[in-house]
């Protein structure tokens, strides 16, 4: 029982504890030499921030989309091109990231939705490509060979974004506040209706449900996610190019997601911080990185499908069937 | 083991030494920093690891030193991705504070590259890329094209193919901004009627669609700018669809220099380019550079190598102008304009636009005296020839 | 738009369709049978192209580099089979994703360290170098008439052991039914095993052929799985004549996406233009065949599973 309040009690103030460590992050950085970081921590927090919408979907909603790289695609060329129209300011351009990738994930979740299985996974992946073969058609906005954002987008408030710190403090401020906000909706009615959805659909169904509408809405509010990732991403690098919604992308995302437990509130940002750490990790020792993923994938499947977070907790529980979709929070 | 010294005045004049010998550590200049971009792996991975062998080569010859001041030389991949590239690029500028930027093969890697390695205010010196982007209204004293500007091979060529009496010609390049480049360079000087305008995709290697398209256009000349693997698979393909019967082939260097010849063998013989470099060019540099090259690696250069090493050498010449000073950014620019140093191509000077004003050379490949298939040096259709953009660029000679 | 280009371009199709239904076939029959969703597949072509591409460097037999390249990738198969893909059985899709994409990064990288990180010159035997004369004023090259030849050789192969020997009617039966089939005393795990490996062969094959015509390189594998995928969705799971069919047709449109499209573009706008939007219409063409056929059929044209 004591063990059982004292993991609780870890479990509720060790967020807290990251979120001061990271916010605190850019202040150390420059004494210990790691300026360049600042950009690269930034980087996964982005990322996080797309992993957590897909374990939306994916853990909770029990989708496997996919193409989710696509929406985050929607988001960025969305920036893209009201930059290039001469819109320069945040207040606009991160908003009307987020509205168009809703709105297109809407669009293909109405088709979409409507299969499942493998059949899901193949046509969200369909969707995703179409998305990366118009933009690599749009010349205008560089086509292949990606855009370069002459500046970094504005804020005012006195807060200046080509300031490195600046802009990763306020990276990390929407990260929290979306996290809050998904913690919340899994908490909520909504949230335990779409788990409920994924275990049984035919129960709620016949429950009475809006079993279409409430998965659509789910795979809306993911796509959003994505859509404000894409704006972030390319604010970040003052590039981007078709490469970001490229069908491994959108693999490496689930995979960021299953790493750190799908199902698991912080299964995406954990899972794709451990990605992305390692991917970077390996790039400095040697050439092959690749290989000591693709092991870790193996690992991961094979010994921890239930992801990090669930073999960091190390619950006593009963042992549950080797599949991540059945895992719960 | 005793870990402390025994004799107090011992550990005082060690402690005085290691100040002495910490504050000569502080005193000695860091090394000069040069981030190399290579393309290892990807659709122009030959160019990239020409490149890298003609650096390598320049660096072993300077004793791995720059204008005499030791230098460290930084290599990543970019395989030919924008995106890639851009990630290594705000790595060396972030984390290793590079001084001098070179490497990429191809132009829409330069361009994605370019604003910002200008922002940041390390000099760009390309290794081959020349877009008359950079050439011409967006020219920038950070960038500059030591190698050749995209269009002048192909307005060479183009001079070329008029001259010959070519009535029609079907043109094809892939779809990028050097592609893009090259096709208008040729259109600027070739008069006869172009019968087709074809852009392939960048990595294409498969061309039975473009290939029947050429066979109904029926022209007399096909000029091709296809780099790398593009262009031994494109050149393969004709000879095998029997089109070579009837339509002769022009080209650039790209597609006509040793490592296509490598891979496609007979059937280049006859093949005519332009190039602003030949490894038979008659220049002490030149004859210094190939014989290293052929000692080293058993095999004659590439341009790609030629001009991979000459921007070794200019910055080599350079860092010795500003005395190892490359912090003052206005001095180092000034010495890399007035390049001072031996290039493989003879004389060498820039223009206002810091692109070369240099000659530009019709060679054809056939058997040298050894009995190897090799290029051999022609005539020069253009002469101290600048390219078509210099005077939209705002900068100074 | 003449007949000797029409039928130029045709060709192609076919010929790119074909070797899609070589690696189709093998994917739609372990998906069909075993469920296990095998992303590594396109890995397996990447094996077959590079060990063929070696041997044919070295030894000058192109016979000899195809035959070499199967053996070898049917004997990493056979480990892969043995030690990672049989515990896959049973598992849900997204392990199994997971796991296949796993190997495919594994793969990538072993490649890396065996051939290098620059792609590898494949070169067609020399004495399908040149043209063949097929009509008069139609030449088309020797090499392209050859893969034709065996894509419909294999297709013809696959039919006749599918559907006139023993082991193809107990590979049938356990694409449509898998328990009925173990209750009827079918040694399942066996034919498990046949077909992956049968799959295996087949990719490797459709790499050593098309090694010559196309980059030997670290992630042609990923490349060519997508559009594999969509023709295993097309034409139906655990189907081979919906393979052939979903094949076919999206050579078909890849080709004419990829040749008449720029054509009749070409017409009315600049050459850039055109191809920016080329590539663009070729692929999405091919998305939107899946999702009209899935909408009319949501599970494909020909469905093994009743």
């Amino acid at each position: 029982m004591t063990q059982d309040k004292h993991a609780s009690a870890a479990a509720r103030w060790t967020p807290w504890l990251a979120l001061a460590l990271l916010g605190a992050f850019p202040l150390l950085a420059p004494a210990l030499g790691l300026d360049f970081y600042v950009g690269f921590v930034r980087r996964a927090l982005i990322f996080a921030l797309a992993a957590a919408g897909l374990n939306f979907i994916l853990g909770f909603g029990g989708m496997a989309a996919l193409g989710h790289a696509g929406f985050i695609g929607v988001g960025a060329y969305a920036l893209v091109a009201l930059v290039n129209a001469g819109v320069d300011s945040a207040w606009i351009l991160w908003p009307a990231a987020v509205a168009l990738a809703a709105g297109v994930a809407a669009l293909i979740g109405l088709v979409a939705l409507r299969t499942r299985g493998v059949y899901f996974i193949m046509i969200t992946l369909a969707f995703a490509q179409m998305l990366y073969f118009i933009a690599v058609s749009l010349r205008v906005y560089g086509g292949d060979d990606g855009y370069n954002l002459p500046a970094r987008p504005t804020l005012g408030l006195g807060l200046d974004l080509a300031h490195e710190p600046t802009l990763y403090w306020v990276v990390l401020a929407l990260f929290a506040g979306v996290m809050a906000l998904l913690n919340r909706a899994t908490l909520s009615r909504f949230g335990h209706a779409l788990t409920g959805i994924r275990d049984n659909e035919t129960r709620m169904q016949a429950m009475g449900y809006p079993v279409f509408r409430l998965r659509l809405a789910a795979f809306a509010i993911a796509g959003a996610i994505a859509g404000l990732a894409g704006a972030l991403l390319v604010t970040n690098n003052s590039f981007v190019s078709p490469a970001v919604m490229h069908w491994t992308q959108s693999a490496t995302l689930i995979v960021m997601v299953v790493i750190g437990g799908v199902g698991r509130r912080w299964g995406g940002p954990v899972g794709a911080g451990v990605w992305i750490l390692l991917e970077e990790f390996t790039k400095q020792y040697t050439d092959y990185w690749h290989l000591p993923l693709g092991v870790l994938l193996l690992l991961i499947v094979f010994l921890a499908p239930r992801g990090l977070v669930a073999v960091l907790q190390r619950k006593p529980r009963a042992v549950i069937a080797a599949s991540p979709a059945g895992a719960t929070e | 083991m005793n870990a402390t010294l025994p004799m107090p005045s011992l550990r005082r004049s060690a402690a005085a030494l290691a100040a002495f010998a910490l504050s000569a550590g502080a005193l000695a200049a860091d090394p000069v920093k040069v981030g190399l971009a290579l393309d290892i792996s990807g659709p122009f991975a030959t160019g990239g690891a020409e490149a890298r062998d003609g650096i390598n080569l320049a660096v072993k010859l300077l004793g791995n030193k720059l204008g005499g001041q030791p230098a460290e030389f930084l290599q990543a991949d970019t395989a030919g991705s924008p995106d890639q590239a851009k990630q290594v690029v705000d790595r060396f500028i972030q984390r290793d504070k590079i001084d001098f930027f070179t490497g990429p093969t191809p132009s829409n890697v330069a361009l994605a590259v370019g604003p910002t390695l200008f922002a940041a205010k390390v000099p760009f010196i390309t290794s081959n890329p020349g877009p008359s982007q950079y050439a011409g209204a967006q020219c920038n004293p950070y960038f500059f094209g030591s190698a050749y500007q995209n269009d002048t091979w192909d307005e060479a060529a183009g001079k070329y193919a008029t001259e010959k009496g070519f009535k029609s010609a079907v043109l094809i390049a892939p779809n990028y901004p050097a592609g893009r480049d090259h096709l208008t360079g040729f259109k600027r000087r070739f008069t006869g009627n172009v019968a087709g305008e074809i852009y392939s995709k960048v990595g294409q290697l498969d061309y039975a669609a473009e290939l029947a398209q050429m066979r109904a256009a029926k022209p007399e000349a096909v000029f091709f700018f296809l780099p790398g693997a593009m262009g031994i698979n494109f050149i393969k393909q004709f000879v095998a669809s029997g089109l070579s019967k009837d339509i002769t082939l022009v080209t650039t260097p790209a597609s006509a220099d040793e490592d296509t010849i490598a891979a496609v063998g007979e059937p280049m013989l006859g093949l005519f380019s332009t190039s602003q470099w030949s490894h038979d060019l008659p220049n002490a540099a030149n004859e210094k550079f190939v014989a290293e090259f052929r000692r080293a690696y058993k095999r004659y250069p590439t341009f790609y190598a030629a001009q991979a090493y000459d921007v070794i050498m200019a910055l080599d010449a350079a860092v010795r102008d500003v005395g190892g000073k490359v912090q003052d950014k206005p001095a180092v620019l000034k010495a890399l304009k007035a390049a001072r140093f031996d290039s493989v191509r003879g004389p060498f000077k820039y223009g206002n636009n810091n692109f070369p004003v240099q000659d530009y050379y019709l060679r054809v490949i056939g058997k040298n005296g050894e009995g190897k298939i090799t290029n051999r040096t022609l005539s020069t259709p253009l002469k101290a020839y600048r390219d078509a953009y210099f005077e939209q660029c705002p900068l100074k000679s | 738009m003449t007949a000797t280009l029409l039928i130029e371009q045709l060709l192609n199709g076919l010929g790119y369709g074909l070797m899609l239904f070589l690696l189709a076939a093998g994917l739609t029959l372990v998906f069909g049978i075993m469920d296990v969703m095998n992303l590594a597949h396109g890995s397996l072509f990447m094996g077959g192209a590079y060990v063929a591409a070696e041997v044919h460097t070295h030894n000058g037999s192109f016979v000899a580099a195809v035959g070499v390249a199967i053996a070898v990738v049917v004997m990493v198969a056979l480990l892969l089979e043995v030690f990672l893909v049989r515990r896959l059985y049973g598992r849900d899709h997204l392990s199994q994703v997971l796991a296949t994409f796993g190997l495919i990064l594994i793969a990538d990288d072993l490649v890396k360290m065996i051939w290098g990180p620059s792609p590898v010159m494949a070169s067609a035997p020399a004495a399908l170098a040149g043209p063949v004369e097929l009509l008069s004023g139609l030449f088309y090259p020797a090499y392209r008439i050859v893969l034709l030849a065996a894509g419909v050789a294999v297709a013809l192969g696959l039919y006749l052991l599918v559907n006139r020997t023993r082991i193809g009617m107990v590979v049938r039966a356990g694409a449509s039914n898998r328990a009925m089939a173990e209750f009827m005393g079918v040694r399942v795990g066996r034919v498990f095993s046949l077909v992956f490996l049968l799959g295996a062969a087949l990719a490797a094959l459709a790499g050593a052929l098309m090694g010559p015509i196309t980059a030997v390189q670290i992630g042609m594998g990923e490349d060519i799985l997508i559009p594999s995928l969509v023709v295993l969705v097309i034409g139906g799971i655990g189907s081979i004549r919906g393979a052939l069919v979903a094949a076919l047709l999206v050579g078909l449109v890849d080709t004419i996406g990829r040749a008449f499209v720029p054509m009749a573009l070409a017409t009315a706008l600049p050459p850039t233009v055109v191809s920016d939007l080329a590539p663009a219409i070729a692929g999405l063409a091919t998305y939107a065949l899946m999702a009209g056929v899935l909408v009319f059929k949501p599970a494909g044209l020909f469905p093994a599973r009743g």
